[in-house]
């Protein structure tokens, strides 16, 4: 049945279809006259260097999803017909590509809405199904806010929580790790690469701590799968979280690794038809599990491919800034880290102030989550940064379809306005005096 | 023999790829496709080069499929592409 799927293309001369005219500007009217009502100070759309946020949808992945999204609509979980038939194959095959790049059985693929829905499973499903036997959990403070706010509520429900402090590259320390574990822990939950910062924890070296306590192992894997290697099996990892937009897939599908040998068990969160081993109910959306599939096999397939050009790219613009400004701070570790994301400090200028003038290029000073907020990144106060420092930051997110010239784009117009607002800032002027603004006692009015 | 249906297919490529409406898709796309090219360079077994070369036909046929869905998709243009 499946083959029938790819067959479907074949029949189809892409140069015979004939767009009628008119057709693109009717859709597209009501938007883009929202937008031209607003004023803009430069012209065309802004360049898009927030790969932490989100990833654009990879063509390739797109042209798999269509015929989903079109002609085979039937229900991957109908037994009774061929409409149900021909999704489900999709389906398996899909969860074989995600179960793939991280050498997983598929049988072990959870397809649920997102990280977010994939971590709360992991850390409220296994807290509250061993909750009789042990009720501790370990996380880190640089966590994603899913992940704390689930140890929050489990908090409510009468766990106890550690949050690991982290060091000031950002990556925890095995000791404070091994101290924080007793006999009552039965969940760590650390994350692979930071959101924020893009440092990435030792992660076998937990693995391999865990089993040797025999205490589950889950990490939030959002910004990780695709972009480093990863392997559940020689990492020792029992619970892994997916996200299909970080990859450039579809947004609104992710999957939740579970172990089986040993097995690792769960209570679900969700009531229903028991789909997804019973762990996750509720109808697999399947032109998203098609696309995430294909997101992952070309991924893998790329790996080393984008990996050595956004190395490139992110050495490229860390080169120019650091060549033309100084009291520049890159957060987080800058060797065990990964490239995509960098995250920099420019003490002396407010980092909002500089978003406003970035206009051009779109950019975040932390999580997507958090941006709404004026206040410091929580994770920037964990690895210690100055309260001024943690306002300065911007993340730099760099993915497959970055280009040289975007990124010589934004580190030309970063150093200008870093420049102009420093040569605005007295603060700054104090400092090229030689005055340690540390020891002035600013009076209160 | 196959060297020349090689030429053909990597014009046929690039001109294609070039009418991605999208900055980003366009330049991945002609990057990848001039890249893959210099890395298959090397294949000299008949299957491997055969084999290949059916999956940049497939991957044309993809590209002409994208172009259209690019085109009636189409936004307003990145500022840098205003700069030139």
């Amino acid at each position: 049945m499946y083959r029938n799927i790819i067959k479907v293309n074949k029949y189809v001369n892409p140069q015979n279809i004939s767009i009628p005219v008119g057709l693109n500007i009717s859709r597209y009217k009501s938007t883009e006259e929202k937008l031209k009502t607003q004023v803009k100070d430069f012209p065309g759309r802004p360049l898009y260097l927030d790969a932490q946020a989100t990833t654009p949808l990879d063509p390739r992945v797109l042209d798999v999803m269509l015929p989903f999204l079109t002609s085979y609509y039937g229900n991957p979980h109908s037994r009774t017909h061929a409409y149900g038939w021909e999704t489900e194959k999709a389906v398996e095959k899909a969860r074989e590509q995600v179960a793939h790049i991280i050498n997983a059985d598929p049988k072990e693929i959870i397809f649920t809405s997102g990280a977010t829905e994939s971590n709360n499973i992991a850390t409220k499903g296994v807290a509250r199904f061993y909750a009789s036997k042990k009720k501790h959990i370990i996380t880190t403070q640089t966590e994603h806010k899913c992940v704390l706010d689930s140890c929050r509520a489990l908090e409510a429900e009468g766990f106890r929580v550690t949050y690991l402090p982290v060091r000031q590259n950002g990556i925890i320390s095995m000791e404070d790790l091994e101290k924080a574990m007793t006999p009552d822990t039965s969940l760590v939950s650390i994350m692979s690469v930071n959101n924020e910062i893009g440092v990435k924890q030792p992660i076998s070296e937990i693995g391999k701590l865990c089993k040797q306590k025999k205490i589950f192992f889950h990490t939030d894997s959002a910004q990780a799968v695709g972009k480093i290697p990863l392997d559940v099996q020689a990492m020792n990892i029992d619970l892994m979280s997916i996200s299909g937009h970080k990859i450039y897939g579809p947004k609104g599908i992710g999957a939740l690794y579970v172990r089986r040998r040993p097995r690792v068990r769960l209570e679900a969160l969700q009531s229903g038809g028991g789909q997804e081993r019973g762990l996750r109910s509720g109808t697999v959306p399947a032109p998203l599990a098609v696309g995430f599939g294909e997101a992952c096999e070309i991924s893998e397939k790329e790996m080393k491919y984008d990996y050595k050009w956004i190395e490139q790219l992110s050495d490229r613009l860390l080169k120019k800034i650091y060549g033309s400004l100084s009291h520049v701070i890159r957060n987080g570790d800058p060797e065990q880290s990964y490239h995509g994301c960098i995250n920099l400090s420019f003490a002396y200028v407010e980092g909002e102030s500089l978003l406003m003038a970035l206009k051009d290029i779109a950019l975040s000073s932390g999580s997507a989550c958090t941006s709404a907020s004026l206040e410091p990144s929580y994770v920037l106060r964990a690895i210690g940064a100055d309260e001024d420092l943690a306002h300065s930051s911007i993340r730099f997110g760099i993915g497959r379809f970055t280009t040289i010239e975007e990124i010589d784009y934004t580190a030309e117009k970063c150093i200008q306005h870093v420049t102009r607002l420093r040569e605005m800032s007295p603060l700054w002027e104090m400092v090229q005096e030689g005055i340690d603004l540390k020891s002035i006692q600013w009076s209160q009015h | 023999m196959a060297n020349q249906q090689v030429i053909v297919l990597y014009k046929a490529l690039i001109r294609e790829a070039k009418k991605l409406p999208a900055y980003n898709f366009r330049n991945y796309a002609l990057r990848r496709i001039r890249d893959s090219f210099k890395e298959n360079r090397i294949i000299k077994e008949p299957a491997q080069v055969a084999a290949a070369i059916q999956e940049g036909k497939k991957s044309l046929e993809l590209i002409k499929r994208q172009v259209i869905i690019g085109q009636i998709y189409d936004t307003e243009k990145l500022v840098i592409e205003y700069q030139k």
